[in-house]
Formats: C-alpha cells, structure tokens, sequence
C-alpha cells in the first residue's frame, strides 16, 4: 500500500507512520519502522537480549534504549540500605538480569537507588524522553500510554524487543484508523479513568482491534496530560494497536523543563514542528465513534473484562452472552442488584494508568478525614520515585497512612501481581488499574476498576459506592 | 536463525469456546518471571488446570493429549490483553501447533507467528461447525491458507511475510539484519 502523497490531507497517525519508514511496506513484507525509543523492562527483555547473544549482536542504538525495574520488584517499604525482599529467588534473578543487560550493552537503567526508577509508563513521560513525533515501543501492551503526546506507541512481544535492540527497526503493518470523538464536558466528579472505560464498553474488548485510535474532541482536549495518559494506557483493553491525543498547549507545557526535553532554542524549534502534529482538515479515518462526556458517570466493572463497565449508580446489567453469563458467575454478582453496596476487600490505588500525582492527589482529598473501614486493606503504590517524593513534599503520604492505608515504593504492584502484592483467594479488590481479567490480581481474586476517586471511596464505604457524595461533602465543608 | 519448516498441520482438535481468552488465563503474571525459554507447559492455562492448592481440577484441559490433538479452537478474541510472549511460548510447550478462532489479539497474533505458532482466523459459521467437531481431526494448511475438517472447510489469511518465514522455517531477525544499509541511510538522512 502506497501512502498519501503529502498534499493530501493526513491523519496524526498517517503523519507518524510516514515519517519513520525505513522501508515501505509491499505485498510479500510488512514496513520496517524506526524506533525513535525503546524503554525496556525485567520481564520481557531477558529471552531478548539471549536472543542477541546467540548471534553475537550488538544493541544498535543505546542512547535510543531506557530501562528501568517495574514488574517484579517488591514495593513494601525498606530501612535506608535493606535489601529488597523479593518474592521468589527468580524475581530476583530476573532483575538482576537486567542490570547484567543494561551494563553490557550500556543501555541506561533506572534502577534500584536511581530517583528516575518508576513503571515503565509513569517514567517515559516524566523525564521527558516521550516527546511528541516519536515512535515508541516496549515490551509492555501499555505503551499505548506514550499516544497521549502525539508519539505513535505500541506493545510488541519479546522476539520483536530483540529486534529493536539489534535492528532500531519493527515489522509492522499499516494499521487502520479509529477516530473517537469526545463532545461536552466531563461532570464533576468523573474523570478520565470513567471516560476510557466507558469508551472501552462502547467499543468491546475487541472492538478496535487493527486500528489506531486517535482521540478528539473538546473533553479531551480539557484533559490534563495525566488525564490523557489514562484515557490512552487503556486503548489496548478494546483491542487497539495505539491510542493518540494531538500535541497542543497542556502537552508542551508539562514537557517544559523535563530532564530529557529539548531546552531553550531547540525547544521553541521543536514545539514548532509539534505543533504540525494534528490530523488536517479533511483527512479520512476508517471508522468514527462518538460519545457525548456531559452524559457520563463514575464507572465501575461488573465482569472480568474492561468492556464489562457500567455507571456506578446502574444495577448489574442482564447478561447479553454466554460470556456475560460467565463473568457474572466470576464475580458472583446477580443481574439486577446495584453495583453499590457490594463488599470490598481490598482497595488498590496504582498502575501506569492511575499511579501518578494528580491521580494520588484525586484519592487523598476523599481521604482526607476520613478512615479505611476496618476490615479493608488498602494499598497505595506511587508510580514513580519521583511521584513517591512529590506527594510526600505535600503530605498526601500523611493523608494515606492516617486513613488506615498502606503507603508503597513504586511498582506495578498488584495491577499484574507477580511481585508478591496480590489479593487472597474470594476477595473483591476496587482497583485503579487496567484489567479485571479472571485470577489477574491473584488466584480467585475478583477486580473491580474503578477511578481513584472511586477506589478511594470504597475502602472508606467498605463497600462500592459513588465518590460524588464524598466529594460534595469535602466541597462543603 | 533457521526453524522448522511448517507447511501444515494435521491433528485432532480440542476447544475452548469461550470468548476474550486473556493472555492472563493463557499464563498467569506470577510465572512470568521466567528469564529461559521452554519449561512453560505446567504454567499454561494454570489456574483453569489447578486448584488453589496445586491439585487438578476438573477442566478438560487436564484431559487433552496434544501429542493427538494439537488444534485448539478458542472463541473470539483470543490471545487479547498483555503482549506477553510467555503466551505462545506456553502454548507451544503444552503441545498446541494450531489455534482457530474468529478473531485473535493484535500483539498475540504477531508473537504467535514469531514462534511457529499457526493461528488461523476463520467466518463464525465455520467456527461453530469446528467447535461443534470438537475432538475430530483437522488440517489446517498454509499452502493453501484453509482449515478442513470433515465436510466443514474455510479459508483463511495469513500476513504474508509471517506465512512465508513459517513455510520456510526463517525468522525476522534475519531480514531486518540484511537491511542494515536502509537502517544506516535513514538515520543519516534524518540526522542531516
């Protein structure tokens, strides 16, 4: 397939997939696409780099590689110079891998001791190495996070990992395109976390699978950056190969000053060719959805997909399949009963789709005088040092352990627990994550998403329960 | 590196006809901290196959010999979710040469294929027929880009550049590495 010649107007998309050709794509080959960053983690680089090593293969592009340590790492809080407690001598093992990895091939690594250390999807974007225009890749299906500045970012698995690091390259076939369009404005009291998962039960688990969705319209465009990270970290749980929010103003501004970002001249010379970055008048996409925010609610999930939303004032929905059937079986939820009220076990506030300042600040002012009802665990894990340091500079830390919750070094934690944070066997977890998937948060544990206002709600509730009456209370006061 | 060649695949068939089959159920998170390859066939489908305590449950995955039935037919949407490659692997280690489904993940698919794993997406009608054959054999062929069982027969596609390193036993790497010339003109090009 040819692309558009540029004249013709062109989605954000066509303009990023154009302009990191190395080869076009043809009948017999899918395109050979450059990798402007590849940020790597524990868990999917080490059969990668073993791959490199068998072949006596260099990492072509170093300075274009970033790790850090995020998926395996305990995040229970340690004594200045206590080891980590890892869960098993192969977690261990595995991040020791890496640094072993990154030594050799002086990839830089943000690891243990490093202030920069975070999930793979908070880091990125906080140092400032996700800049507009890039494409950007990871072993990690939330790297549809790095969209949300106009950077083509996708997931890819560990044989294409090893690829990158010997090639800078990735076969890919020219996805189609999805435009969501967002009108109105957001009610107070939903957020970005409601929007994407009310965008995801419009859309189906699989429902944007092979395409690129790029995210449009003024709620959007009234979202903050971590807003917009949110809503693009979950565009992989409808199936899709990226999600993209155009640069403008928001996103320059929370790229000003970052370790990584262009400073000065060559600042004001790349916001110019950012600002290029936007769909033209005109351009086609091959599909389009609209959702009207004004009409949205707090959403919770009801099932053990992310499309399996409702608002959280709704009943449980009657089941429409087979696998609606099961799911409320997972759950043990009746078709009917309202969501609210249902018990909670644990709360987990977190993940590289709920884990940074602003989302931390959103759970803390519904904690604020308030406690964690006795009986509940709650667990709040930063997603990043520097955000742990952040929300302790104003005290969000204080805010959590006098409510009765457990306050975490950074990690991925119980979103994917497989570092030994994990619910128990029957228990319902409120989590901010992004997947309630059957067993996800350990054995026979059952997920609830939800916001972090939401989440926060819950574990003072004891109960699912809508965050806006909490947050009138606080506007009262 | 150079694999065995796959033309087709010839076995009986076993199902999961359950839709949206995470890479979560395929391999818990908890097993991913793996830094080898193989050694995954206990850890696939763990949780369906084993009870909190480690003891065998009642699903029929337990039951399936994939030495004789190497064909998993899966619902719609299979493979969605993390783009863990320990999903293939895991597969392949358990003994499933074949998936069919209507529909599987993006990341899946591509990581499927990069690990001699076939994955056929086929029309909902004849994916009925297949689960309702459940146990029979079927012959999925890349010559020809079908699946056929008994009277049931549907074509498939199959990205090109996949079929032919799987057809030819070839991986990627190999490709991207012989176009090393193209890498180094576009990064001159952009650096000028």
């Amino acid at each position: 397939m040819e692309s558009a010649s540029p004249s013709e107007p062109r989605t954000l998309f066509d303009k990023l997939w154009d302009s990191h050709i190395v080869m076009p794509e043809s009948p017999e080959a899918p395109a050979m696409l450059y990798v402007d960053l590849h940020l790597v983690h524990e868990v999917t680089s080490p059969q990668a780099f073993a791959m490199l090593d068998e072949r006596g293969l260099k990492v072509r592009a170093p300075q274009r590689t970033f790790a850090t340590l995020d998926h395996s790492t305990p995040t229970t809080p340690r004594r200045k110079g206590e080891r980590p407690a890892y869960i098993s001598p192969a977690a261990r093992a595995q991040v020791e891998r890496l640094e072993d990895n990154c030594a050799r091939h002086r990839i830089p690594l943000a690891g243990w001791g490093s202030s920069d250390r975070g999930i793979v999807h908070v880091m990125g974007p906080e140092l400032g190495l996700t800049q507009p225009g890039m494409t950007i890749v990871c072993g990690d299906s939330h790297t549809s996070t790095h969209g949300a500045f106009g950077a083509l970012a996708f997931g890819i698995g560990t044989t294409e990992v090893a690829h990158v690091l010997a090639t800078q390259t990735v076969l890919q076939r020219k996805p189609k395109t999805l435009k969501v369009q967002v009108d109105g404005r957001l009610p107070y009291g939903v957020g970005a976390k409601d929007l994407i998962l009310a965008i995801i039960a419009k859309l189906g688990a699989g429902g944007a699978a092979g395409h690129v969705i790029e995210y449009c319209g003024p709620a959007i465009e009234a979202l903050s950056m971590e807003g917009r990270m949110t809503v693009c970290n979950m565009s992989i749980e409808a199936g899709a190969r990226a999600g993209l929010i155009a640069p403008d103003e928001v996103t320059f501004a929370w790229l000003t000053g970052r370790d990584h970002a262009p400073k000065g001249a060559a600042f004001e010379a790349a916001r110019l060719k950012w600002k290029r970055l936007r769909t033209d008048k005109g351009a086609r996409f091959d599909r389009e959805v609209r959702l009207d925010a004004s009409r949205l609610a707090p959403m919770v999930t009801w099932g053990a997909s992310p499309h399996m939303a409702a608002p959280v004032d709704a009943s449980v929905p009657r089941p429409k399949n087979p696998d609606d059937v099961k799911a409320l079986a997972w759950m043990g939820f009746a078709p009917g009963e309202m969501l609210m009220g249902e018990a909670v076990h644990t709360v987990f506030v977190g993940s590289c789709t709920n884990a940074r300042l602003s989302d931390l600040r959103e759970a803390a002012f519904i904690m604020a005088g308030r406690h964690v009802k006795p009986g509940v665990r709650m667990l709040v894990v930063p997603g990043s040092e520097r955000v742990r340091k952040a929300a302790e500079a104003e005290g969000l830390d204080a805010i959590f352990r006098t409510a009765g919750a457990e306050w975490r070094e950074p990690g991925c934690s119980m979103c994917i627990a497989m570092n030994g944070d994990s619910g128990r066997p029957g228990e319902l977890v409120v989590s901010t994550s992004n997947r309630n998937f059957a067993g996800r948060q350990g054995p026979g544990v059952r997920t609830v998403l939800a916001s972090p206002a939401t989440a926060a709600a819950a574990a003072v509730a004891g109960a699912i329960t809508d965050p806006r009456k909490m947050m009138e209370m606080c506007g009262a006061a | 590196m150079q694999r065995e060649p796959i033309t087709g695949i010839r076995s009986r068939s076993f199902a999961l006809p359950g839709e949206n089959i995470d890479t979560d159920q395929i391999i818990p998170a908890r097993f991913l901290t793996t830094t080898e390859r193989g050694a995954l066939a206990e850890a696939c489908f763990h949780d369906w196959r084993f009870d909190e305590a480690g003891n065998p449950t009642t699903h029929p995955l337990n039951t399936v010999e994939t030495a004789t039935h190497a064909v998993l037919v899966a619902g719609d949407n299979f493979g969605c979710g993390s783009s863990r490659e320990h999903a293939p692997w895991a597969l392949r280690d358990f003994g499933v040469r074949a998936v069919i489904t209507t529909r599987a993940g993006d990341i899946f698919k591509a990581n499927a294929a990069n690990n001699g794993l076939v994955v056929a997406e086929i029309d909902a009608e004849a994916h009925a027929a297949l689960l309702e054959r459940a146990g029979e054999e079927v012959i999925v062929s890349l010559a020809d880009m079908s699946v056929t069982s008994g009277n049931v027969r549907a074509d498939f596609t199959l990205e090109p550049f996949a079929r032919t390193c799987l057809m030819e036993g070839h991986d990627a790497l190999g490709f991207l590495l012989a176009r090393e010339d193209a890498i180094t003109r576009f990064e001159q090009a952009r650096a000028a």
